[in-house]
């Protein structure tokens, strides 16, 4: 098992190694530096630029040593939590990153302190009885919630709870300070969609374990059928949706940018879309930094979760 | 009817058909300018062959409801699509009447769905909207497949280093959440409609590889593949005749799911304002631009009316998946 | 044996402790009910072994579940009862069905590996019987299930008890199910075939088991089993079963000795015998198929397939038991049990002699092949004739695939060579041999349900063959070849134009067969070809093998676990064990004594439905051990049962020659070999 984890610890170095130098090389190339020099210099456009002024700050950054040289300056000044200035604000993007990272944890938090119990919940009771009609109902339910895309779903829940019966404010700019009831939309927003998918990965892995052989056997030993469901049956139905609720991590991370975005939350997918469209490529090249961390390490947790819950391969 | 059944059976007569639709669509929604006054008459072959891919899905689908259900809601959007130049319409980017509400007459025109905040009649701009989402969804959802089936037919099939490098890219594309991917390309690239099917390309077809590379890996120990091997084929043809076809069942259940998400995908990015670009309608763009301003109970119809048109798309292509992957199990 | 054949009768006053009475059972079909049992009856006394023998689909198994009132959504009971003790099942209440499942009866399955639970562990899975059922508190299970795991033998049974299913071997795995089926001492124990996913060793070791058990505990026991030797071997009493229906049962010694049911005497003469080979008796298969349970015939369900039928009285209505013996309980549900001369012998016009060896025409020559730690063979050598039918043996993991890879060119190996007449092919894959070489080498696959491509007509797939090896090049003499082909494996033409998901399992083999010999090829592998087939289709495939070859001189290289086929099939054998030969030589020297003690207990093994029969018992202990930490020494060694001590564990054994190419891997000295007593005794 420790040969496993660590393998898959080594890939995911190599992993993040590839995609920060992918990175470098995106924003070291020519047009990102030129924007860059004008932001840095002051001037109107790449455009006004003059191919004297951009050499001369390109020799004063030390940009024209080798690129190995460089890319491994800039990850050593990684390592010690410098990400640079962001262009459009005057501050440090860590700062920028923490703040905007933390709105969206509590989100994530929020996410999946009602996700796990319900889907899990939800899914367990479809599977047991495949084909019953709570299960049918269950099932057509979490087609169709899965089917409505996020940004139709922040719609409709707007219309709906927040200008139609006024229960929720249909912002979440959080300008008075921090509320609760500003992330209800939000929340519900992204909880329909997970809850949903999540619900039919469960059921599936239910029902598909419900008809193994092994349940077979633990009911023709006589077991109560409780015993059958609690102690057979469960875990191992569990390994599958408990992996995907590890990736749900960076489905996550992807899913925020939007409802960040429709209900104005100031969060991390906000600030990214944000420094996308302002240009501000130190941001952008942080924050998608960050964002592959995040998503690596949540695969990482999925495989450990993985084989903690399946002694074929702990112990293999 | 045996004929029926038989013509139906050809597996054939479905990719003409799709090709016969997705064709003059295409044409008509990326090179419309170009046609000039040829431009009407493009779309003309694609209507008999939505009624008649409409008429083989219920057929063939008999027994499975949800399946038909899912049919029967792409099919709606693709008719819409193909006929939306020949309805009596009102022009989707002329501005007639600032806010009128669904059902009311304003300026002497009747909105059906009410008019947006520039006084362009929503219904219109429904309805042409569907066009740009299938043209788009679809090619780039098939973009995705080539690349990533061929590439996965390929590493689960030959192995060896190149299955290493490929899989080692993939999960080096797959460490990327999607949206930062998607803002990420299009950021690098620049917006336009061919760069959204780069970008679609570049963060689905790792995800098809990977599932076609399991299909083929597990396929590849079957006796005819063996067979095939012993009588000293082509790895190509062994890949092309007697390994694809057999996997096409899961394939095309996953096809129809990515449908749904490069919808999704697609329109999403719109609404950030990255993917297309305005005037012409989309439905995105009609969710972007009265997120921003409409937010009256009164006028929450701008807001639901492109939200219900692409949930109900991407339901359709979510049904069918369902339905497809129901009747697999089936046989 | 349990020895209570023979009171059968006496005890005819007592209840029964299973019994069947005009059973009937559905499954629920997606267009109309499939009744996979009809009017079935079954009566199983105390202490009593009884098996129920039958071919896939006859609806044995649904019996064991019906019994357990297990039939999932689908099942239900249409007519008729089943009895336990006299209760009747489907009127006990919850508590008490859950009573019965698993306290009076317990059952035992087929797949041991599937029916543990992959993330509990032994102990567990088994402390929770006691508990659930005889209220025994934790410390009180844990010691039951101690000491039952020792009565299974089952070594270092506390290290067991921690271990995970996945852990352990197929056998220890079987073993572990039937502790977990005696733990509540149950009154009835319904075996599923127990033994079919099993290797040929290990199934004898558990079928052993089996034996003991029924006689230490003297617990009734349904045994449901395709084999008719097994059956003979373990059970007092038989009912066959046929298409839902049983067609004739009684005490195993009455029915082994007087057959009295044309399908039971068909099933018998199916089965390759291990006195018979292809020169003195040909196989005997049942002709047509059976018959689905929608499309059952009226009247007598096997009369479509039967040389008995007599039109007017066999399809006029259902047919009922008949006795057969005044005093012993032997009933045949065939009207013409009494008008059909049962001595008369089956005839078959097929006289065989045998064919004279060529050349040598493959000369393998310490082939080795490596793949990491795992030496998959190691230093074969032996030869092949032209026209010779030469047969590897051997368990799972013994090397024997590897090799026909290594022949095909689909592996290469790792040292030594490999010799088609002059040509080089140890090491040269398939996709650098030229055109002649690969059409002279073909294949036929074990599983006929994957053999071939399910999205292509099988006359498009049999017509590729014929084209890729240019035996025809015209469009129309290519489909004459295929249509020649169909004929040659004797099906209808038709099939051409059909998808491979309409035809049975034999139908596919045929097919198979058909595409391997559509290159005339000179030298065909079949690796396991009729190991998934059932015993009368098995028949048809082996004879159908035979001609073929005999019409084309094609030399064949037999891969098989299953000695009685081999037998049958094979004019020389090769043994193989871990990677390694053990004994080759011609099929008759192999088959009687010397033996390597390998080829001993893979004799021994065999289970003997003919009753005239005996067979010595060798057992073997302990497991195959695993390929990728072979013994040092001679790799039998571990399990061998006259191991020298500080020489075969430690040395490579000599080979040593007994006559014409009869060549023995072992330690053992020639006297010793030489005196060895043969495995099977015919009183003549």
């Amino acid at each position: 098992m420790r040969t496993l984890v660590l393998r898959r610890l080594a890939q995911m170095v190599l992993i993040m190694l590839t995609v920060s130098a992918l990175l470098f090389a995106i924003f070291d190339s020519d047009q990102f530096r030129r924007k860059v020099a004008v932001a840095e210099l002051g001037g109107f456009g790449i455009a006004t630029l003059s191919e004297g002024e951009y050499r001369a700050w390109v020799a004063k950054k030390g940009l024209d040593q080798p690129f190995l040289v460089r890319y491994f300056h800039w990850l050593g000044r990684i390592a010690h939590g410098d990400l640079g200035e962001s262009l459009e604000k005057d501050v440090a993007v860590s700062t920028l990153l923490k703040e905007s990272l933390g709105h969206t944890a509590i989100l994530a938090f929020f996410v999946l302190l009602f996700m796990v119990p319900v889907s899990l919940g939800l899914g367990m009771l479809a599977g047991v009885r495949e084909g019953s009609r709570l299960d049918r109902v269950i099932s057509v339910v979490s087609i169709v919630t899965t089917s409505i895309p996020q940004i139709a779903t922040a719609v409709l829940l707007t219309v709906v709870l927040a200008l139609g019966l006024g229960w929720a404010p249909s912002k979440s700019a959080m300008l008075e300070g921090w509320s609760f009831r500003e992330l209800v939309l939000p929340l519900l927003t992204l909880l329909i969609y997970e809850v949903g998918y999540l619900v039919r990965m469960t059921r599936a892995s239910m029902s598909e374990v419900m008809a193994s052989q092994y349940i077979r056997t633990a009911v023709l030993k006589g077991l109560p059928m409780r015993r059958v469901i609690m102690k057979h049956a469960v875990r191992n139905a569990l390994v599958v949706p408990v992996t995907l609720i590890c990736l749900s991590l960076n489905g996550l991370l992807s899913q925020v940018v939007v409802v960040e975005v429709f209900f104005q939350y100031h969060g991390f997918g906000r600030m990214l879309l944000d420094a996308a469209n302002f240009g501000d490529i130190q941001v952008l090249q942080a924050a998608t930094l960050v964002a592959v961390c995040v998503a690596v390490l949540s695969q990482l947790l999925s495989d450990m979760a993985y084989v903690l819950l399946n002694p074929r391969v702990r112990f293999a | 009817m045996k004929g029926l059944a038989t013509a139906i059976g050809r597996r054939g007569t479905v990719a003409t058909l799709v090709v016969l639709i997705w064709v003059p669509l295409a044409c008509f929604v990326m090179l419309g300018p170009l046609l000039g006054a040829m431009e009407r008459y493009v779309l003309l072959p694609a209507t008999p062959a939505v009624v008649a891919l409409y008429g083989m899905a219920l057929y063939r689908w008999r027994k499975s409801w949800i399946a038909r259900v899912g049919a029967t809601l792409i099919c709606f959007w693709l008719l819409i699509a193909v006929l939306v130049p020949y309805l009596p319409l009102l022009d989707p980017d002329k501005p007639i009447a600032p806010l009128a509400l669904p059902g009311t007459v304003k300026h002497g025109v009747f909105f059906l769905l009410g008019s947006d905040l520039r006084g362009r009649d929503m219904l219109s701009r429904t309805l042409w909207g569907s066009q740009r989402i299938l043209v788009w969804g679809i090619t780039s959802t098939v973009a995705a497949y080539l690349v990533g089936a061929s590439l996965g037919l390929m590493g689960g099939y030959l192995g060896g280093w190149w299955d290493e490098v490929v899989s080692f890219l993939g999960n080096v594309v797959m460490s990327f959440p999607v949206m930062v991917l998607l803002i990420l390309i299009l950021n690098l690239l620049g917006q336009s409609g061919f760069n959204i099917i780069l970008a679609v390309t570049c963060s689905s077809a790792p995800l098809i590889m990977r599932i076609v590379r399991g299909l083929s890996l597990d396929a590849k120990s079957r006796g005819y593949i063996q067979a095939a091997q012993t009588r000293g084929e082509h790895p190509l043809y062994i890949m092309l005749v007697e390994l694809l076809p057999n996997v096409r069942g899961p394939l095309i259940v996953d096809a129809c799911l990515r449908l749904g998400y490069t919808t999704v995908a697609i329109t999403t990015l719109t609404f950030l304002g990255l993917g297309l670009q305005p005037p012409d309608p989309d439905w995105g763009l009609m969710i972007k631009e009265a997120a921003t301003a409409a937010l009256l109970w009164k006028y929450s119809y701008m807001l639901i009316i492109p939200a219900l048109s692409v949930s109900s798309l991407i339901l359709g292509f979510n049904l069918m998946a369902d339905g497809l992957h129901d009747l697999e199990l089936q046989s | 044996m349990s020895g209570t054949s023979s009171g059968s009768s006496t005890r005819a006053r007592d209840t029964p402790i299973l019994e069947c009475r005009d059973l009937s059972v559905c499954y629920a079909g997606r267009t109309s009910d499939i009744e996979a049992v009809k009017a079935f009856n079954l009566t199983v006394m105390r202490g009593e072994a009884h098996g129920l023998v039958g071919e896939s689909g006859c609806g044995k198994s649904t019996i064991a579940l019906a019994t357990m009132r297990y039939l999932g959504k689908a099942g239900r009971i249409t007519a008729g009862e089943i009895r336990f003790q006299g209760r009747d099942v489907m009127a006990l209440g919850k508590e008490e069905l859950r009573g019965m499942r698993g306290g009076a009866i317990a059952m035992i399955y087929q797949e041991p590996s599937a029916a543990l639970n992959p993330s509990m562990s032994i102990g567990e899975q088994l402390i929770e019987v006691s508990m659930f059922h005889d209220d025994a508190d934790r410390p009180q299970a844990t010691r039951r299930a101690l000491s039952m795991l020792d009565r299974v033998r089952l070594a270092d049974a506390r290290r067991i008890m921690a271990s995970f299913p996945h852990q352990l071997s197929g056998g220890q795995q079987q073993r572990i199910v039937i502790a977990m089926a005696l733990l509540s001492d149950p009154q009835l124990l319904l075996l599923d075939e127990p033994t079919t996913a099993l290797d040929v060793t290990v199934e004898a070791g558990i079928v052993d088991l089996i034996r003991d058990i029924s006689a230490e505990f003297g617990t009734s026991m349904l045994y449901i089993s395709h084999n008719l030797g097994l059956v003979r071997e373990t059970c007092d009493r038989i009912t066959v079963m046929y298409s839902g229906q049983a067609v004739e049962t009684g005490p195993v010694t009455a029915v082994f000795g007087a057959m009295r049911h044309p399908y039971t005497r068909g099933l018998f003469a199916a089965i390759p015998s291990v006195r018979t080979d292809k020169g003195t008796r040909p196989l005997m298969a049942i002709p047509g198929q059976l018959p689905s349970p929608d499309e059952r015939p009226p009247g007598c369900l096997f009369g479509p397939r039967c040389t008995h039928f007599a039109a007017g009285r066999c399809d006029a209505g259902p047919v009922a038991m008949q006795s057969v013996h005044p005093t012993v309980p032997h009933f045949s549900r065939c009207l013409r049990v009494a008008e059909i001369d049962w001595h008369a012998p089956l005839t078959s016009d097929v006289q065989r002699t045998a064919l004279a060896p060529g050349e040598i025409i493959l000369r393998v020559n310490q082939l080795s092949k490596r793949y990491q730690e795992v030496s998959a063979n190691e230093g074969l050598t032996f030869e092949v004739r032209r026209g010779e039918a030469v047969a590897i043996v051997g368990e799972s993991g013994c090397g024997k695939s590897t090799f026909a890879r290594i022949l095909m060119g689909l592996t290469q190996a790792s040292s030594g060579s490999l010799k088609l007449a002059a040509l080089e092919l140890s090491r040269l894959p398939v996709t650098r041999r030229d055109r002649k070489t690969i059409r002279s080498l073909q294949m036929i696959f074990q599983n006929p349900f994957d053999t071939l491509n399910p999205s292509r007509t099988i006359g498009a797939q049999i017509a590729r063959v014929v084209r890729k090896f240019r035996v025809e090049r015209d469009k129309a003499r290519v489909l004459e070849r295929v249509l020649e082909l169909l004929d040659l494996v004797k099906l209808p033409r038709e099939l051409a134009e059909r998808r491979p998901s309409q035809l049975s399992g034999g139908q596919k083999q045929r097919i198979g067969l058909a595409r391997a010999f559509a290159g005339n090829a000179d030298i065909i592998v079949a690796d396991e070809p009729v190991s998934a087939l059932d015993v009368s289709v098995q028949a048809a495939i082996i004879e159908l093998l035979l001609q073929m070859q005999r019409l084309e001189h094609t030399t064949l290289i037999l891969i098989s676990h299953d000695l009685s086929v081999v037998r049958y099939l094979a004019d020389r054998i090769v043994v193989m064990y871990l990677g390694q030969i053990m004994e080759q030589g011609a099929t008759q020297d192999v088959f009687a004594p010397p033996y390597h003690p390998y080829t001993e207990s893979l004799l021994a093994a065999i289970p003997v439905p003919d009753p005239r029969m005996r067979k010595r018992k060798v057992l073997l202990t302990g497991e195959i051990p695993s390929a990728s930490k072979p013994p040092p020494g001679c790799r039998f060694s571990t399990r061998c049962p006259y191991r020298l001590a500080d020489i075969c564990d430690k040395l490579a054994p000599p080979v040593q020659d007994f006559g014409p190419g009869h060549r023995i891997a072992c330690h053992l000295p020639r006297e010793q070999l030489l005196r060895m007593q043969p495995v099977f005794e015919e009183p003549t």
